[in-house]
């Protein structure tokens, strides 16, 4: 097969319609369309009115990607969809997207997971991934530390949230301050002119007994509004940016600890992160330097390459095709609950036998708070 | 001239090849939980036994709904993937009418499917060939004086016979009646229906616990 095959990526897991193209490891086009502004005023994404966005911008968002590629689609080597996790009627419109485009062009379809996506794009930022690579993914709807030796075959969860997502834990705070929506960029802000020692907020699980590599956000989420609440009651005025300061202080150490303990008790010598959250810029500068100290090399993808898109699918299924992996059948499903631990979805023919109705609840990835974004 | 057309809007997955005289092949699987799994199967298993190539489609044809979304969804996007891929021109139908035309009934009659929550899709129809207004969704009580004495065919007779008690066939959906149906449509030069799904409803906003927070620009 291809050395850089051409393969392109159809992202629907959540709100954004997302169709990427890319030759190996170069990035050719990256096109998204995002109903984001329709579900702003519910507050949070409602999935029938994502399903219906994604069914509306489907055909368009992939004419636009093949345009701007400036390729023809006879030439691809491959289709990639994210077959899961995320919303299921949403998945649903993307994988049958995909399943319709690789049969009218008679190329071979690849259904693979969103979460290794969101670790492979990487490539298209830094180059090949180095084997085995430990990744840290923290968005709105997942933060999970992830080992993997090969992305297109082995990914093994180490630990992940037992709560919120930390993306969320943002959210929620600048929603207490008062602060708009969202709330990254804004406590992000707010955080550089504030002392991140000037309240000493807990850090979830890291006592001695604690799972090593799990994280909660809940907590912490509760200890500063209380702290702020204690502050309105007496009457005083809340010091906002000291309490973004160290209220981020809190979760990105908490994230960042974890990440090199992982990296160093694995053997790991660098870290990527992904996901939303990884363009907060106190998170980018500590893991920098704390990877650093530890002789690890740290890899962060653009933001753009690091919220949901269709160019890290594109990523994925092009090293899927580079590895000769098998492709998906014509009976390829949309699994909302798809397990980190299977990166694609090989057809009937080269399956592992397995029951795909089995418990997939002792990985912490498949809780319904982890999986959206 | 070779029409394909797929309709996925009621637990029918059923697809067709017609080439312009009468149906070559079809295939038709009731699973109202498998849509996904089953369309493109089933599109292969069709051109096969046809021994045609998808390449010869010179129309697609598509059942728009109503019917319940996710489902609907599957036949819509296949069918406006496919039309992207081989530059022909996408024909939508109204569901009701392929259930309504393979009646052959000549007389008044209603249409009635499974709209879920205790609802039906419904239209009614003068003969078999011209549906009289737009459909609609209710409950089944709610319409059974004002269409009593009327045959009802589909599957929404069969789901409430207190309601609808003269159920006449067919009660599934065939994509070759839909496809007879747009065959007839394009020799006669008529309109079709945009392809895009017949909701009927607006979507629940209700915004799951745990779901991705999105918030204002
Ligand atoms: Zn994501």
């Amino acid at each position: 097969m291809a050395d850089e095959p051409l393969v392109l990526g159809i992202e629907t897991s959540c709100d954004e319609t997302g169709v990427g193209i890319v030759r190996g490891t170069t990035l050719l086009a990256d096109a998204v369309a995002s109903s984001v502004d329709t579900h702003a005023r519910f507050g949070g994404v409602v999935p029938e009115i994502a399903s219906r966005a994604h069914l509306e911008a489907m055909v368009p968002t992939i004419e636009r990607a093949l345009k701007t590629a400036g390729i023809s689609a006879r030439d691809l080597d491959g289709i990639a969809v994210t077959a899961g996790p995320g919303l299921a009627g949403a998945l649903l419109v993307g994988v049958s997207a995909a399943k319709a485009y690789a049969y009218a062009l008679n190329k071979p379809l690849y259904g693979v997971n969103h979460l290794a996506s969101h670790i492979c794009v990487d490539q298209l930022e830094h180059g090949p991934l180095p084997e085995p690579t430990m990744a840290l993914l923290v968005s709105g709807g997942h933060s999970s530390l992830l080992l993997a030796p090969d992305i297109t075959a082995d990914v093994r969860p180490m630990g992940a949230t037992i709560d919120d997502a930390a993306g969320e834990a943002f959210d929620k705070i600048a929603r207490v301050l008062n602060l708009g929506f969202p709330g990254g960029p804004v406590i992000d802000r707010l955080a550089k002119e504030g002392d991140p020692n000037a309240i000493a907020f807990p850090r979830g699980l890291t006592g001695s007994r604690d799972p090593v590599y799990d994280f909660s956000f809940s907590g912490l989420k509760t200890a500063v509004a209380r702290w702020i609440e204690a502050k309105r009651t007496a009457g005083e005025e809340v010091p906002v940016r000291d309490v973004a300061a160290s209220f981020q202080e809190a979760v990105v150490d908490v994230l960042t600890r974890k990440a090199v303990r992982a990296c160093k008790d694995e053997g790991v010598d660098h870290l990527m992160i992904g996901g939303g959250v990884a363009a907060n810029s106190r998170l980018r500068a500590l893991a920098q330097e704390r990877c650093e100290r530890a002789g690890i090399r740290l890899r962060v993808p653009r933001p753009g390459l690091c919220t949901d898109n269709g160019a890290m699918v594109a990523a994925l299924g092009a090293e899927m095709v580079a590895r000769n992996r098998p492709a998906s059948d014509l009976e390829l499903s949309a699994d909302s609950s798809l397990p980190v631990t299977e990166p694609h979805v090989p057809g009937e023919a080269h399956g592992h036998g397995h029951d795909h109705g089995h418990d997939h609840d002792h990985v912490h990835e498949v809780s319904k708070k982890n999986l959206y974004s | 001239m070779l029409l394909l057309a797929v309709d996925t809007a009621t637990p029918a997955v059923t697809v067709a090849l017609h080439d312009g005289t009468s149906v070559v092949a079809e295939s038709r699987q009731v699973d109202a939980r498998r849509h996904g799994e089953l369309l493109l199967p089933a599109v292969d298993r069709v051109l096969a036994e046809a021994g045609l190539d998808l390449a010869a489609v010179t129309d697609l044809v598509v059942g728009v709904g109503p019917g319940p979304y996710t489902g609907l969804r599957v036949g819509l996007v296949t069918a406006a993937t496919f039309g992207s891929v081989l530059g022909v021109p996408v024909h939508g139908l109204c569901t009701l009418d392929g259930l309504a035309y393979a009646s052959g009934i000549e007389e008044p009659f209603v249409v009635a499917t499974d709209a879920r929550r205790k609802e039906v899709y419904w239209a009614r129809y003068d003969d078999f060939r011209t549906r009289a207004g737009e459909p609609g969704v209710d409950r089944p009580a709610d319409i059974a004086d004002e269409l009593s004495g009327l045959p009802v065919v589909g599957q929404g007779a069969v789901l409430y016979p207190d309601s609808f008690p003269l159920a006449r066939g067919p009660e599934h959906q065939s994509a070759g009646a839909l496809a007879a149906l747009a065959a007839e449509k394009l020799a006669a030069g008529s309109e079709f229906l945009p392809p895009t799904p017949l909701y009927l409803r607006r979507p629940d906003a209700q915004v799951p616990k745990n779901y991705k927070v999105v918030t204002p620009k």
